[in-house]
């Protein structure tokens, strides 16, 4: 691998990666901060779903089932067994990697796809949540609270920029994550899966295993996605951590920002939380108005721009290369 | 144990409500058969539906009597989504479709939402409450007619499908895309045709179902997962396979709250579903996934 290729192909990720580093030293709004932080974690969700979804082409319209898990297990691994946060945080990754690798053997192994695999992965979530709303140890539809401590040992920071570096961070190590798997046999066979299964495994790819590998590596970045969540926010309930809301903008923002590529998820999470804000600033606090916006967004998407922001900016560009000419 | 006279009435019950099942499972599965995807935007349809008929009772309108205007109206309703919107939406790819099905649903959800918050309503008919007396078990009247509502709408579905020229052609679709448009079949049309049949039987559910239950902007989401419970029980895009699948998940559902409590029916329905995915993906009917 030449200097050269390495550079073009990680150069823009450290460029994002300082320019969005710089975000808390330009402001000292804690709004702005929160929405960030906010939107950084939905696009860390996404990431994961993008893994999954994006290069291997399964849709998993449940990953609620991984979010929830990360953060229930960070705050019960604090709350009830008084478990360093830092150690509860990384057992909660497991975990959630764990769920995935389960739920993705079930319905792999029984050669579910498509609707079938969007169905099942759907009806998990479901089971988790009512599960969790009914027994003791989530604390039931009360929830399980972390204990308020601030020190760096907890997890606990009294400064909001110090939740957005490490957010930013996890976000930016999974770019890199991402790159690598683009550039190496694992995405190429992930990518063969997606275009034509059937022919993959003609070819000599281990479907089964490649699939796996995704699901369990989807279901550890959008776990800790919801352990960064449990943390940041102190509180879980079953609506919260399972609910129907985050399945569906772990899939919205890499659609939005483009199916499969490396910045897809990132540029979705962003544009659509800046959408978000906007209408909150127009419309006021109706409630469902900005999910009934992001439905919108998501079939206009699916309509006009298949590849995503990304792919209409592409086109755009192109278009006007053709003009110039 | 119970007594045979409780069990009997708590099958009888089951029946009744699988009823609703059914109707609500048919739609589901014949979208799925002709179109092979999954309408995720059923339990949306279903709450608009239900918020139809609610406003129809509002404005002197039995549901029972509204049930036919509506079943018409959901038509051209279904008919014009998949048309317009589904169709074109999703450039003729199966995982756009789930997409836009997806995104509709959001949309048909939070509109509700912002129109009618989270309360729960329900309305009030004479024969609410009238029950029927077979002599060894009552029945509530709304269930009754429910039932037999259900019996008559399959029997008409099962005419068109098979008696009439569009039913042919609904089939021929189902079977064989290409061949159906190699023969002169509109399939564009016909696609439009079989999503407007689901959006009707949707209608007619809401109408059976609102007498004795409520309506709220997520309510439709509780019948949707038993309605996949039933479909791929039934093997997907059976007719048949719905129908019975309906009947039998409401027995089940109607037994297991019987013997375990009421909470734990609706995690018996997951379950079930989640073991037929893993097990039998094709269902009790279904030929081949």
């Amino acid at each position: 691998m030449s200097g050269s290729g390495r550079l073009a192909a990680y150069g823009p990720i450290l460029a994002v990666a300082a320019a969005l580093a710089m975000v808390p030293l330009l402001t000292g709004s804690n709004t702005v901060l929160n929405a960030m932080v906010t939107a950084l974690l939905i696009g860390l969700a996404g990431q994961g779903w993008n893994i999954l979804g994006g290069y291997g082409g399964q849709f998993s319209f449940g990953h609620a089932a991984f979010f929830g898990t990360g953060a229930y297990a960070t705050a019960i691994l604090q709350a009830r067994y008084g478990v360093n946060a830092w150690a509860a945080f990384a057992a909660a990754v497991a975990l959630g990697s764990l769920a995935g690798l389960v739920i993705g053997f079930l319905s792999f192994r029984s050669g579910l796809r498509g609707s079938y695999f969007a169905l099942v992965t759907l009806a998990f979530a479901e089971v988790f949540r009512i599960i969790a709303n009914a027994t003791p140890i989530t604390g039931a539809a009360a929830g399980t609270l972390i204990r308020l401590d601030v020190r760096p040992e907890n997890f606990q920071f009294a400064s909001r920029a110090v939740f957005y570096w490490i957010v930013l961070a996890l976000v930016v190590a999974v770019l890199i994550l991402t790159r690598m798997i683009e550039r190496n046999r694992f995405g190429a066979w992930l990518v063969a899966i997606r275009e034509n299964e059937d022919a993959a495994r003609a070819l000599g790819v281990d479907t089964l295993a490649v699939k796996l590998q995704a699901i369990g590596l989807s279901a550890a970045i959008t776990a800790a996605a919801g352990a960064f969540y449990a943390q940041y926010f102190l509180f879980v309930d079953s609506s919260i951590a399972y609910g129907t809301w985050i399945s569906v903008e772990a899939l919205l923002v890499p659609i939005i920002g483009g199916l499969g590529t490396v910045f897809g998820p990132l540029v979705g999470a962003l544009a659509l939380h800046g959408l978000a804000e906007v209408t909150r600033l127009v419309a006021g606090r109706i409630p469902g108005i900005d999910l009934a916006l992001y439905g919108t967004l998501l079939v206009l998407v699916v309509a006009f721009a298949p590849q995503g922001f990304q792919g209409l900016v592409r086109r755009l560009g192109a278009g006007l290369g053709m003009a110039r000419r | 144990m119970f007594a045979p006279e409780i069990v009997l009435a708590a099958v009888l019950n089951g029946l009744m409500t699988g009823a609703v099942y059914a109707l609500v499972s048919v739609a589901l599965t014949l979208v799925y058969g002709v179109l092979h995807i999954i309408n995720f935007a059923h339990g949306a349809t279903l709450t608009a539906a239900m918020f139809a008929a609610y406003f129809a009772h509002r404005a002197g309108v039995d549901p029972l009597l509204a049930a036919a205007p509506l079943a018409l109206v959901f038509y051209g309703l279904g008919y014009g989504v998949q048309r317009f919107i589904i169709g074109p939406a999703s450039h003729g790819e199966d995982r756009n479709i789930l997409l836009v099905t997806l995104g509709l649903s959001i949309i048909i959800e939070n509109l509700l939402l912002a129109a009618f918050r989270s309360d729960t309503r329900s309305i009030d008919v004479p024969y609410g409450f009238s029950t029927l007396d077979l002599g060894f078990v009552f029945l509530p009247l709304p269930r009754v007619i429910a039932f037999a509502v259900t019996c008559v709408v399959a029997l008409l579905l099962w005419a068109l499908l098979t008696r009439t020229d569009t039913g042919k052609a609904i089939r021929a679709v189902a079977r064989e895309k290409l061949g159906a448009a190699l023969v002169g079949i509109d399939v564009t049309h016909i696609y439009a045709v079989t999503f407007g049949i689901g959006a009707a039987c949707l209608a007619i559910a809401a109408c059976l179902l609102l007498p004795s239950y409520y309506v709220n902007p997520r309510v439709g989401n509780a019948y949707v997962l038993v309605a996949f419970t039933v479909v791929v029980l039934g093997g997907m895009g059976s007719v048949p396979g719905a129908m019975l699948g309906g009947l039998l998940i409401g027995v089940v559902e109607s037994l297991s709250g019987l013997y375990f409590g009421e909470s734990l029916g609706q995690l018996g329905i997951f379950l079930i579903f989640i073991l037929v995915l893993l097990v039998k993906p094709t269902g009790l009917f279904g030929a081949r996934a």
